[in-house]
């Protein structure tokens, strides 16, 4: 009987290279689990009964093109899409012998923190089913944490890997900007999103990313990582110097209870050997979010432009002409939040708006970058709380989009400077988990693997929720 | 008072790379509709640009050849508009960092060298191509659907804009002549408005002469040939000029022309001012073309025709040099010996023409010795030596008077029979009615079958009358 809440993808690895279990009996026991417990989580929008692999299973956001299975990206606009190709980060998991579970829900277009936005329900939490799994790649986080998956990808544009790892007590890593390829992956903010791995330890961290991660073709803002994955091993961390960032460790809604945790974090980093200091990042955390909320919708208003009902998708028929059809059709596909954002972008790419509005936020981003590069002459990782709260509930926020934007507060300044991020569980905070962010340079990825795994092991976190235990 | 004309022109020249812009499909024009197409042109869910790298090379290529500069850095914009044909929602285009600024084509005009400049010169890609059915000859009135073949959506387009330094209707004819015959030479298009890989709008104005003030433009779309293009411009300046002779102003619109029919009068529209929304291409990153590169181009870069009609006009006038340059039929003059290069040229762009003979596959020397004695072969026999003047082992020989029957021996019997058996025409001829000469020869030349030298027949046949 496989444990599957317990086991690890590494362990699952081990356990078909021993010939101790088959990749059928692997793949049955999480859709067994996926049978058992997914109708009160939602973490699969659907599953794949037959294994094409004979490795370790992986599950999909709902926004990655698989060949032959359905991609909606949490739409309806996508209802019923089946496309025609794999995407790149599916054709390296298949050449790997993965097979696949199943794609999993998500916020519209990856647009939300909570999943709340899935045109196909929400998805809940594996600690507390009251509360949300974060987002926008709840689906994925939920999958993982609650054993339905060993191992899943989700993507990463405003913290939508980062925040709902955080959130269900999970590993998870938004990469440098053009290390994993974005072809075929649903577009949402082309200059920010990656795609990245959702795990229950760094190591399957370090290991998917490794599958994943390098140059594609098909994608021309990829390149070839300057050095290989890194599998750590590493239990101290003499010699590290660790940064405290005043700014995102003491930002306005951070919560007591998520702060307490991330400071024992970081009291563990000394222990463990590094030098921790801090530092500042005082123009990122103040305009990293408004820049976003630019350029993100911007990009977005010209991506979602292509469902326009003409070649696939859904159509909406009637009235006079194309613009009918177009506006019928968009009207009735898209939900809220994608049209507040298709609203927000297409006013500030406008001409007379350009220039205030998204030129500038360019040139910002090229200020946050900077700023982030003066901090990393003097450390190599920052650290901070990932989301500012532990998992919320359901509807608490979904009524209040400033409210539900705050909770990447944290995430987005780092990822508008292209930069890599973890994220780890570090605690509880009545009884939900906290994750601790690790940020690097460009493409220290192995970096913040050998400090996530460190700290993984100082803090031993139990990464099974209690009440599945 | 006089009236200029004030043109300016906007070119879109297919570039013939194998595969799109964008993705490795096939270029094609007359495959079965939406056979040439994959996820990126069809604008599936999550496809990605690749640019073509040919693409990006001819179009420095071009831009040398205009004398422009070519960036450091260019970058990709998106252009976003709604319509069936564009599947992205954007075309990808250039926007403030095209790859070719600021050049000029020269060209040798009858009062000196013209100098046209270049505004810019961009990549981008091609739109699928909207069918509209159910209607009238696929126009898009009265249509009962739209079809949208995709076999065309991202074809490699350049867009080349002018100054709007071009003064007359023909001028903007010659110029379009000039700069297809350039891009053919460079090999990079091959510029057929039959096939669509050559379209360009019109900016017209007019102001008085003399002044530099720019006044309000319309824009001519959808001309199907330069002469129809040259007929056009021409009735827009004369309405244009009309228009303020009577006290009023011109309005900014745009006129479209029929493709369909040339006499249909164009459809007018107000020139909406739609905002485009271009941001630069995240997709993409930005053109850097090594110096090396540009260097390598610019070091293949052919004699261009504008040099070659400078060239010619030492001993042709203008316009005779530009049609034999801008029909590529120079490379064979320029080769074809013979002291008479005015009649060289006329044969070239006339007789010659009409016979299709490709001037790659011409014997030039032999070309020569038939142009040379022209004069002495009968007109139906220099066609026939023309048309065969492309075939492998041509010589003028066989049409020349020595081939003919000259000997007057031989030819005197037979022109004596003739008359013998036309006696009322010899007395109308004696009577004055000496047109009847042609008839005459006519019949000597059916007679011999056309191997008869026709002067000599000639000279015969008016002896033996005078007689």
């Amino acid at each position: 009987m496989i444990d599957t809440l317990r086991l690890t993808a590494e362990a699952a690895l081990g356990l078909l290279e021993r010939g101790e279990v088959s990749a059928a009996e692997l793949h049955r026991s999480y859709l067994d689990a996926i049978g058992e417990r997914d109708d009160e989580l939602h973490a699969y929008l659907r599953t794949v009964d037959a294994p094409n692999g004979a490795g370790v299973p992986i599950a999909f956001k709902d926004l990655i093109s698989t060949r032959g299975v359905e991609t909606t990206a949490g739409s309806k606009i996508l209802e019923g899409f089946v496309p025609v190709y794999d995407a790149t980060v599916v054709t390296r998991c298949r050449e790997a012998g993965m097979p696949l579970l199943g794609k999993t829900n998500m916020d519209e277009f990856a647009m939300g923190s909570s999943t709340e936005n899935s045109a196909y329900g929400p998805t809940r939490n594996p600690w507390d089913p009251e509360r949300v799994p974060g987002g926008s790649s709840g689906g994925s986080a939920a999958a993982v944490t609650a054993g339905l998956a060993p191992w899943a990808l989700g993507s990463d544009t405003g913290g939508s890997v980062k925040q709902p790892a955080s959130l269900c007590g999970i590993v998870g890593l938004r990469p440098t900007y053009g290390t994993v390829s974005r072809y075929g992956i649903v577009a949402f903010a082309s200059s920010l999103d990656q795609i990245g791995p959702m795990t229950k330890t760094v190591r399957d961290c370090a290991l998917l990313y490794r599958i994943v991660a390098g140059r594609d073709p098909c994608d021309s803002t990829t390149v070839e990582l300057p050095q290989p994955v890194e599998i750590p091993e590493r239990e101290d961390l003499k010699g590290l110097r660790v940064g405290v960032p005043r700014e995102l460790n003491e930002a306005e809604g951070i919560e007591s209870g998520v702060k307490e945790v991330v400071e024992r974090s970081i009291e563990l980093c000394r222990q463990l050997g590094a030098e921790v200091g801090e530092t500042s990042l005082p123009r990122s955390v103040e305009y990293g979010m408004p820049c976003y909320y630019l350029i993100a919708p911007a990009e977005a208003s010209s991506n979602l432009a292509r469902y326009d009902g003409v070649r696939y998708g859904l159509r909406v028929e009637g009235g006079d002409g194309i613009r009918a059809m177009y506006e019928r059709t968009r009207d009735a596909g898209f939900g809220d939040e994608p049209k507040r954002r298709i609203m927000l972008g297409t006013y500030a790419l406008s001409a007379g708006y350009y220039e205030a509005y998204y030129g500038q936020a360019q040139k910002v981003r090229t200020v946050i970058a900077d700023e982030h590069a003066a901090a990393f002459r003097d450390f190599d990782v920052l650290v901070s709380p990932t989301s500012p709260t532990v998992a919320f509930k359901l509807g608490e926020k979904a009524e209040n989009p400033l409210a539900m934007y705050l909770s990447d507060v944290l995430t987005i300044p780092s990822n508008m400077a292209g930069l890599p991020g973890l994220s780890i569980p570090c605690g509880l905070s009545d009884g939900l988990p906290v994750g601790l962010q690790l940020i690097g340079p460009q493409f220290s990825e192995n970096t913040l693997f050998h400090v996530g795994y460190a700290l993984e092991r100082a803090i031993g976190f139990d990464f099974v929720p209690r009440r599945l235990q | 008072m006089n009236w200029e004309p004030v043109i300016g022109l906007e070119i879109h020249i297919h570039l013939k790379t194998r595969t799109k812009m964008f993705c490795r499909c096939e270029v094609a024009y007359f495959e079965p509709e939406n056979t040439r197409t994959c996820p990126v042109c069809l604008a599936h869910p999550g496809s990605l640009p690749v640019p073509n790298a040919k693409a990006i090379e001819w179009t420095i290529k071009l831009g040398l050849a205009l004398d422009c500069e070519i960036a450091e850095h260019a970058v990709f914009h998106r252009k976003n508009y709604f319509y069936p044909d564009n599947p992205k929602g954007y075309q990808i285009s250039q926007y403030d960092e095209p790859v070719c600024l600021n050049g000029r084509l020269t060209f040798p005009g009858p009062d000196g060298d013209a100098e046209i400049g270049i505004v810019r010169a961009h990549l981008e890609e091609d739109a699928a191509k909207n069918v509209h059915t159910g209607g009238a000859e696929g126009r898009i009135g009265g249509a009962s659907a739209t079809l949208v073949d995709f076999n065309r959506a991202g074809t490699p387009l350049v867009e080349i804009v002018t100054r709007p330094d071009l003064r007359s209707a023909d001028q903007a004819r010659r110029f379009l002549q000039l700069l297809r015959q350039t891009v053919v030479e460079l090999g990079i298009s091959d510029a057929e408005m039959e096939k669509g890989s050559l379209r360009f709008d019109v900016n017209v104005s007019v102001r008085p002469e003399g002044s530099d003030e720019l006044r309000t433009r319309t824009e001519l779309k959808n001309l199907n040939s330069f002469a129809f293009a040259a007929k056009a411009i021409q009735r827009e300046v004369e309405r244009q000029i009309g228009v303020y002779e009577a006290g009023g102003e011109v309005e900014q619109e745009t006129l479209h022309f029929d493709p369909g029919a040339e006499s249909a009068p164009p459809l007018r529209s107000k020139e909406e001012a739609q905002d485009y929304r271009y941001f630069p291409e995240p997709d993409l990153v930005p053109i850097e073309p090594p110096r090396e590169l540009v260097e390598r181009v610019r070091g293949e870069l052919p004699e261009l025709p504008g040099q070659r009609i400078r060239r010619l006009t030492t001993e042709l006038d203008h316009d005779l040099a530009l049609d034999l340059v801008t029909s590529g039929r120079d490379r064979l003059y320029v080769r074809v010996p013979g002291e008479e290069r005015r009649a060289i040229a006329n044969v070239l762009m006339n007789q010659f023409a009409v016979s299709g003979v490709d001037p790659e596959v011409v014997d030039a020397g032999e070309l020569g010795k038939l142009i040379e004695a022209r004069s002495r072969i009968p007109r139906d026999r220099f066609t026939e030596a023309l048309a065969a003047s492309g075939d492998p082992g041509f010589t003028a020989e066989r049409y020349l008077g020595d081939g003919l029957v000259a000997d007057t021996a031989e030819l005197e019997p037979i022109v004596e029979r003739i008359l013998a058996a036309n006696p009322g025409q010899v007395e109308a001829y004696r009577g004055g009615k000496e047109g009847l000469l042609g008839f005459f020869v006519g019949q000597v030349m059916k007679e011999t079958q056309g191997k008869a030298d026709p002067r000599v027949v000639n000279e015969l046949v008016r002896e033996k009358l005078k007689a």
